[in-house]
């Protein structure tokens, strides 16, 4: 059964990935794309990597297509018309693929018990010995809040490069927008300004729905130890809130709840916290991110610095997907005002 | 102080990393400046004192978190990785130093913070990359400078809009680079169960036949190769070059490709060990196959260019085939070139691009037409271009000519016909270097300036630096013992060190 369900999913898979190559229509893609998402998800899912799977769906469909949607609000949902295909790219990607394929070949089988990763004794550590050092129910979060705590850092620290860098392209661009004071493209349907306000049944559903969705951000945020979750794909959910409150009641008015300078300052905050950690941890006289140090007893530290490295990831996501959307949605504002003038 | 030694290896990283949230949060011309420089010179201060202590006492290991290698990530300060460290940090504050004036007119003042933020992330990226003996933690920081130089190219749009194009271009090519990368170590991990690279050397040998190391080692080598702007792969790096900010072009030209060298050797040397990297796959020829074409073909390419900028971009090109010659020369005395090649053109082209970037501050252009009467209207910042060409083409007493020397010993060691038809090609390559750079030394002294046009020097905060990297050219041409003595130490490691 579980091996008809790999099958169907796949095939699945590959159908909605040529599906999102063939169709013209952007939109139609940007859907696609969510939907291979979600298949992606279910794979993760029959492989039991539930966290991963959890990802998945809260960035690759949620807030990606999400960001999608924002941009080609902006700029329409019509393919340029394309002129003659070069048969390059085809013939790299299949040779890629061709050679993807060979690597298979000596691959160990899924699911057996004795392949290179199963029997080292990193996983040995991971699985067996992680829950009394670390004392987190959760392996996938030991393994990334803790002994590759450095890792997530990076990532962290990547999130945080993405929302600097549309802050620094879309700002830089309405500047000089302004500086030649030409109108910009036609507008499209766009995120309007003061939301929608005789669409009586999204607000009321949405009323309905913010709080629970802060709140199961919240959950995943702190229940990361014990279950698939934490910080990463608790940011997601809590941005997404805040965007779907924005497209019902305006961006002004969520704008006035998170002021943009407010997003920016959080932005970096959450990069410090987690490094606050790594500097607590050094100058208590051990090595960075040494979580053992923060506390007297070494479980309780580990706990501790995985509470906080996961709210400085929280923090951080959070704002680069409000950083990211504030950036495309302010866009189409200004798109407006130049075409009204 | 020995304490604080004991955790140079992190701060030397972290310091920039920690540096691009706080420059982030800050307004105005000189603050944000004044951080990025400040911390930078911490960095470049942090690696030369790994350097110095690695040479003297040997490598250093860091187990980040406290966890021992191979369950926690491990740094690794190696003779070739605190070299490279150096090479790095030392271009970044040499630039930073020059920035304050040049960025002010490229780039709005209120931006300042977060552009520093992210010049901060890009060094951060590079270093920890470096560092790190992990290979996963090497994709982090990848992608951690990948993303950062994206934006740092785009922001030259404000003098041109095609940087946003030369950017996403950049983009869409590293981004199939590092997604290689990522499928070579995931299928490195598959067939080892750990991430450590030492690890994953140790256990090389014994699952160097099956199919998915051999795919994961062509993966590696493109992957590092696109990055490398190694020649065909090298398309995104002239436009890059030549649409971003003076600074940031000054700084990459330095840095960015230099890094992608080092992950090569590393690679190649460190983790698939030389046996296997130059025995069991061709590795010598098609590398050397491409760094002959790539310096032969871009030296002849640069000649046609109108526009400085990009005359030296694709000059870096044919210099990268240098580097990657002498790495498939599979000899001790070519590693010692390629290595001493990265610091010696790492100085070499970003004091170059320096002094190009006073040019453009002052005539607002690059392109070679409007350059005419340069040297009679900014002597002092063309006669420093003029020194900085000659260390290009490799001129005795230059640091050019040093590695060169060097690559052509490891050809001729050879012995064979490979060895001297290398030889000649690269004497036909630098004499295409003398036509380039004398093209532009042509039109700055000899041709008259356009009628009006002012006498006037760039800044003295441009000036000094400009001329700081020229003594530099200078000094370490003549006195090599820290290129050519590093550099020895660093091959001689890798050599002892290799399986």
């Amino acid at each position: 059964m579980e091996e008809f369900t790999d099958v169907f999913l796949m095939v699945l898979l590959i159908v909605g990935t040529l599906g999102v190559l063939y169709v013209n229509n952007l939109f139609v893609a940007t859907m696609l794309l969510g939907a291979v998402s979600l298949i992606m998800a279910l794979i993760f899912v029959n492989l039991d990597a539930v966290d991963v799977a959890f990802t998945e769906a809260a960035v690759g469909a949620g807030i990606s297509t999400v960001l999608y949607l924002g941009t080609l609000a902006l700029v329409g949902a019509n393919e340029k018309p394309r002129g003659k295909r070069s048969p390059i790219p085809l013939l790299a990607s299949l040779l890629v693929g061709g050679i993807l394929a060979y690597a298979t070949l000596d691959l160990p089988k899924i699911g057996s018990v004795d392949t290179p990763v199963q029997m080292s004794e990193v996983t040995e550590r991971y699985v067996y010995t992680s829950p009394e050092e670390i004392g987190v129910p959760n392996m996938v979060t030991s393994v990334l809040a803790s002994y590759r705590g450095f890792d997530t850092f990076g990532e962290v620290t990547v999130i945080f490069t993405a929302g600097i860098a549309v802050l620094l392209i879309l700002r830089q661009l309405h500047r000089r927008r302004e500086d030649e004071e030409t109108p910009g493209n036609p507008p499209f349907q766009k995120v309007k300004a003061e939301g929608s306000p005789h669409d009586l049944v999204p607000h009321v559903v949405a009323k309905l729905l913010i709080p629970f969705i802060l709140l199961f951000g919240l959950y995943v945020q702190f229940h990361g130890d014990f279950g698939p979750g934490g910080g990463f794909q608790a940011g997601v959910i809590f941005a997404a809130g805040f965007i779907l409150y924005s497209l019902v009641f305006g961006l002004d008015n969520l704008k006035k709840l998170i002021p943009v300078h407010f997003v920016e300052i959080i932005l970096a905050a959450g990069v410090l916290i987690y490094g606050g950690v790594g500097v607590v941890s050094m100058l208590k006289g051990a090595n960075f991110l040494d979580y053992n140090i923060l506390s007297a007893d070494p479980i309780a530290g580990q706990h501790l610095g995985i509470l906080i490295i996961e709210i400085g990831v929280g923090v951080t996501v959070t704002a680069a997907m409000l950083c990211i959307f504030y950036g495309f949605a302010g866009r189409s504002d200004e798109l407006e005002k130049n075409n009204g003038e | 102080m020995n304490a604080l030694f004991s955790q140079a290896p992190i701060l030397a990283i972290v310091i920039p990393l920690m540096g691009a949230p706080i420059s982030a949060l800050f307004r105005g011309a000189v603050l944000p400046w004044a951080i990025a420089t400040m911390l930078s010179a911490a960095s470049f201060w942090f690696s030369i004192d790994l350097l110095v202590h690695v040479n003297t006492v040997g490598p250093i290991s860091y187990e980040l978190g406290g966890w021992e290698p191979p369950w926690g990530i491990e740094y690794v300060v190696d003779p070739l990785s605190a070299f490279v460290m150096m090479v790095i940090s030392g271009i970044s504050t040499g630039v930073l130093l020059y920035a304050r004036e040049s960025i002010l007119k490229e780039v709005s003042t209120d931006r300042l913070g977060m552009f520093f933020a992210a010049y901060l992330l890009a060094l951060a990226g590079m270093m920890g990359i470096t560092i790190t003996g992990d290979a996963f933690n090497i994709f982090v920081f990848l992608e951690i400078t990948s993303l950062s130089s994206y934006v740092l190219i785009s922001m030259g749009e404000r003098t041109d809009r095609r940087a946003l194009f030369a950017a996403f271009q950049y983009l869409v090519m590293g981004t199939i680079g590092a997604t290689f990368i990522l499928i070579g170590v995931g299928l490195l991990y598959a067939m080892t169960g750990t991430l450590n690279i030492a690890d994953i050397a140790s256990k090389f040998d014994a699952i160097a036949h099956t199919t998915p190391v051999r795919a994961a080692v062509g993966f590696l080598i493109v992957g590092v190769a696109i990055k490398l702007a190694m020649f065909p792969f090298h398309i995104w790096l002239p436009n890059g070059y030549t649409y971003a900010p003076s600074i940031i072009t000054a700084f990459f030209a330095g840095t960015a490709t230099k890094v992608s060298v080092y992950l090569m050797i590393r690679f190649i040397y460190t983790m698939f060990g030389e046996d296997f990297s130059f025995g069991e796959i061709p590795l010598t020829s098609m590398l050397m196959t491409l760094g002959v074409i790539a310096f032969l073909s871009m030296s002849v390419v640069a000649i046609f260019q109108d526009n400085l900028k990009r005359l030296l971009a694709y000059s870096s090109v044919a210099q990268l085939g240098y580097m990657t010659v002498g790495i498939a020369l599979a000899s001790e005395m070519g590693l010692i070139a390629s290595i001493t090649h990265v610091f010696n053109h790492a100085i070499v082209k970003t004091g170059l691009f320096l002094t190009v970037g006073a040019i453009f501050y002052m005539v607002g252009s690059t392109y070679i037409k409007d350059l005419a009467g340069i040297g009679q209207r900014m002597p002092i910042t063309s006669f420093a271009f003029v020194l900085g060409g000659l260390g290009l083409i490799g001129v005795p007493l230059t640091p050019g000519f040093v590695s060169k020397w060097y690559l052509v010993q490891a050809a001729l060691e050879r012995g064979d016909m490979v060895g001297y038809g290398l030889t000649i090609a690269m004497l036909i390559s630098s004499l295409f270097a003398v036509i380039y750079v004398w093209r532009v030394v042509e039109v700055m002294y000899f041709r008259p300036a356009p009628e009006g046009a002012e006498c006037k020097e760039a800044p003295l905060s441009m000036m000094i630096p400009c001329w700081i990297f020229v003594i530099a050219i200078f000094y370490f041409g003549i006195e090599t013992s820290v290129n050519i003595g590093f550099a020895e130490a660093a091959a001689s490691f890798l050599m002892g060190g290799a399986k």
